[in-house]
């Protein structure tokens, strides 16, 4: 009976953290925000190297074949450090899609290049994930889509989408193919790139399993755990920034940290967030370990973490008074990742339907 | 991670259901629990190594080695198995760990025994009128008279004092010294001249705690757990034993599964509750909360056998652990609607009545033990290392 990080992972976790802060400190982050790179290539060069793309990629594939639990320990190092790289549609959702559902050349033609940092792949599952907006859909016929796709993720550098139809048939589609077209979406969270995607008759791969849907369902749920331990780790960086802020700020001849008020907002937080720790450690291990609750696990995640996410971005910002609002000390980037993060592949709303679905309640 | 408990423990867990497959029959039942019925359960817990687990054999107990894991399956399988646990009281839980750390041998030989077999019921005279959160400041007096203490003051909340054989008490014996350090702990009977118990009636209806007035009361010295002036010490070990006690996930577990139970077979104008969509979403955000409590569990159970010290994570447990069972309550009496009010003997009454006496005695639990707001100042100091409470001068 263990339930901890293996030393692994914890290394494995530490040095990504490393690696962040030392090539992705905020001023880079705002750089790149103001730019509108959404894969920030020193940031990105800098992850490749220690692997971060190929991840959960099999080693045949030039990846470092891990679990999604290891993935979720990346996901919260980055969420950490808010960096400007795809994650959760091109190094967990698409290499998941391929791997469940790719002909082995498919595979072949783009696990080795994703996991190398060569290729970035989008993922258009929103209208599953959380239902469809504004008239969104796809359709599928002899080889082409047809139809829109809204709030593609990792859109922005992605070299090909993994797209799934109304009906939850999987394709690959090249992102230069004649006949697409990409719209950037402007979202609050600037480091990260979503898109809409027109396709009029557009030439599509379908991705070969004769039964998609479990696959379309493990892409959702571990995109799901993506998006949860990123929150986990930016609230937890909001935490230390609200503690820190308070321990400098003077106000009435004191420290702010030394108020009452101001402490116990801080243990609130902490008192939030630390269980979600277990509870993303848990979803990650369901997911290869207990089929069950898999689903469900990951949607509680999601849901809960958005919950507590929230919370915790809303009252760092208090403990920093104007300051929080401002530009100028950058909190608001941990702000809107949370926000972001909340929306994407289900609010917690949409989600807790979910799970009231996996467990047959509805 | 790797939650699998092995074959060793699996066997252990065969062992716990063989017991309850073919003892549960003796458990007493819930309502109609007896003392006496409580404590020939409890004898035969023990001698199944199933309540004092760990206590050596000389002082009454069942003498195995502390195995954190036997404990956590032990717990597991009676609540499956829907059977009471070993008793729980003040005493059990909070004194006799104190004297295994602080006693004398004699104190263990003495008061052990009796204690887990639930033959002595112990209360905890802590709490004063003037001295709450603020618990150094307690004034009751305890003043020398030859080879006694003679007690004189009051205590308040003194849950169970009522049917208390004896009291563990905290007493100011060295005035002039800073408040943290002129405090003793003493045990006495309950029945000494000059002790007046009147009870107090709580929120829930039952007068489940008391004032407790002393006037003469004598001690011998020879009581006392720990030096004199040391009692703040001796407190806090039997305190760190009391939080550890409350705000236990296990019970969270068992309160959701009975609130799903209760939305799948409650209907309101023929729906069921679980089929309402409102409903669904408030019970799904409280099963998210237990879900996460359950695995932080198993975080810090996982550093436990590490040996490793819980810090923040141990820190937030008695304030999360409460709220949420206060939450878990409050569900039940909200989809109840007009249903939930129903209390005592009331036609309608759904579940005896507990939901309403688990959400009032909860908040009890959120106040006694120290408050969440106590709790709150501990996790900012200890947990986040923010500036401590300004003391002032003692
Ligand atoms: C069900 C129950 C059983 C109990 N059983 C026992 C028992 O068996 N034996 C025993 O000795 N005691 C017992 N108690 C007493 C319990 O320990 C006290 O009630 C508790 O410590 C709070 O003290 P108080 O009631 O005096 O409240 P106070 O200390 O007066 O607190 C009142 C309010 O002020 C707040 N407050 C106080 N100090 C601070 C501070 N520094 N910072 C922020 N807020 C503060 C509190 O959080 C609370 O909201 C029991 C209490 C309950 C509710």
């Amino acid at each position: 009976m263990e339930f901890c990080l293996s030393n692994d992972q914890a290394m494995m976790q530490e040095t990504i953290q490393r690696t962040l802060e030392r090539v992705c400190p905020l001023e880079r982050v705002r750089q790149a925000a103001a730019s509108h790179e959404t894969r920030a290539a020193d940031v990105w060069a800098a992850l490749t190297e220690i692997g971060v793309p190929g991840l959960i990629i099999p080693e045949e594939h030039g990846g470092v074949g891990l679990t999604l639990l290891d993935a979720a320990l990346a996901a919260e190092a980055l969420g950490r450090s808010v960096a400007p790289v795809p994650f959760a549609a091109s190094a967990v959702m698409a290499p998941l899609a391929l791997m469940g559902a790719g002909s082995p050349a498919q595979q072949a033609e783009w696990l080795p290049r994703l996991a190398a940092g060569e290729a970035v792949a989008g993922v258009a599952v929103a209208e599953h994930a959380s239902g469809a907006r504004d008239g969104a859909g796809v359709a599928a016929a002899n080889g082409r889509l047809s139809g829109k796709a809204l709030f593609a993720l990792d859109a922005g550098a992605a070299d090909v989408f993994v797209v799934a139809d109304r009906a939850g048939g999987l394709h690959l589609v090249s992102a230069d193919a004649p006949s697409l077209t990409r719209t950037a979406l402007t979202s609050i969270d600037a480091t990260r790139s979503i898109a809409e995607l027109d396709f009029a008759d557009t030439p599509a791969e379908p991705l070969a399993a004769r039964d998609p849907a479990p696959v379309l369902r493990r892409m959702i749920d571990a995109g799901r755990l993506a998006l949860a331990a990123d929150i986990l780790g930016a609230g937890q960086r909001m935490i230390e920034k609200a503690v820190d802020y308070a321990a400098e700020r003077r106000q009435f001849g004191r420290v702010i940290g030394s108020f009452q008020a101001v402490k116990h907002l801080c243990a609130e937080m902490a008192a939030e967030l630390e269980p979600c720790r277990a509870l993303i450690w848990y979803a990650g291990y369901a997911f290869d370990e207990d089929a069950e609750r898999a689903s469900l696990m990951a949607a509680h995640a999601k849901a809960h973490l958005s919950e507590v996410g929230t919370f915790v971005a809303r009252t760092a910002t208090e403990v920093h008074g104007g300051m929080g609002f401002t530009d100028l000390l950058g909190l608001h980037y941990w702000f809107k990742r949370v926000g972001f993060d909340r929306q994407m592949l289900g609010g917690p709303e949409r989600v807790r339907q979910d799970a009231a679905a996996f467990q047959g309640w509805a | 991670m790797d939650l699998a408990y092995g074959p060793k423990y699996e066997a252990f867990r065969d062992e716990v259901r063989a017991f309850l497959a073919a003892h549960k029959d003796q458990a007493p039942r819930g309502g109609e629990q007896t003392m006496a019925g409580g404590r020939a359960w409890q004898k035969l817990l023990i001698e199944h190594g199933y309540a004092a687990r760990t206590i050596p054999r000389a002082y009454g107990g069942y003498g195995a080695e502390p195995d954190i894991l036997e404990s956590r399956i032990i717990a597991e399988e009676f609540v499956a198995a829907g059977a009471p646990m070993g008793m729980a009281n003040q005493g059990i839980s909070m004194l006799v760990p104190t004297l295994l750390e602080l006693g004398t041998e004699e104190q263990r030989k003495q008061w052990i025994g009796p204690t887990i077999r639930g033959e002595v019921i112990w209360c905890q005279g802590y709490s004063e009128p003037g001295s709450g959160s603020d618990l150094a400041s307690l004034k009751t007096r305890a003043s020398e008279d030859g080879d006694d203490f003679l007690i004189n003051g009051q205590k308040i909340w003194t849950s169970t004092a009522h049917l208390a054989d004896m009291i563990f008490c905290l007493v100011r014996t060295e005035p002039d010294a800073p408040k943290h350090q002129g405090i003793s702990y003493l045990l006495f009977s309950m029945k000494t001249p000059g002790i007046e118990v009147r009870p107090l009636v709580t929120m829930t209806g039952a007068a489940e705690f008391n004032e407790v007035f002393f006037t003469d009361v004598r001690v011998p010295k020879s009581q006392i757990v720990g030096e004199r002036g040391q009692g703040w010490q001796v407190a806090n070990a039997t305190l760190k034993h009391e939080r550890g006690m409350l705000g236990d996930p296990n019970q969270a577990g068992s309160r959701l599964k009975a609130l799903i139970e209760l939305a799948r077979t409650e209907t309101v104008g023929g729906e069921r509750l679980i089929d309402n969509p409102v409903w669904r979403d408030r019970l799904l955000k409280l099963q998210a909360r237990v879900y996460a409590m359950e695995f932080h569990g198993l975080r810090l159970l996982t550093g436990r056998l590490k040996g490793e010290a819980p810090g923040l994570p141990g820190l937030i447990v008695k304030l999360m652990g409460c709220e949420l069972n206060h939450q878990l309550a409050a569900f039940a009496i909200d989809a109840l609607g007009e249903l939930g009010v129903l209390y005592g003997e009331s036609p309608h009454l759904r579940n005896h009545g507990n939901w309403q006496r688990n959400y009032m005695f909860d908040l009890g639990l959120i106040i006694g033990g120290g408050t969440a707001q106590i709790q709150k100042n501990i996790i900012s100091e200890r947990g986040l290392g923010m500036p401590r409470e300004p003391k002032p001068a003692s």
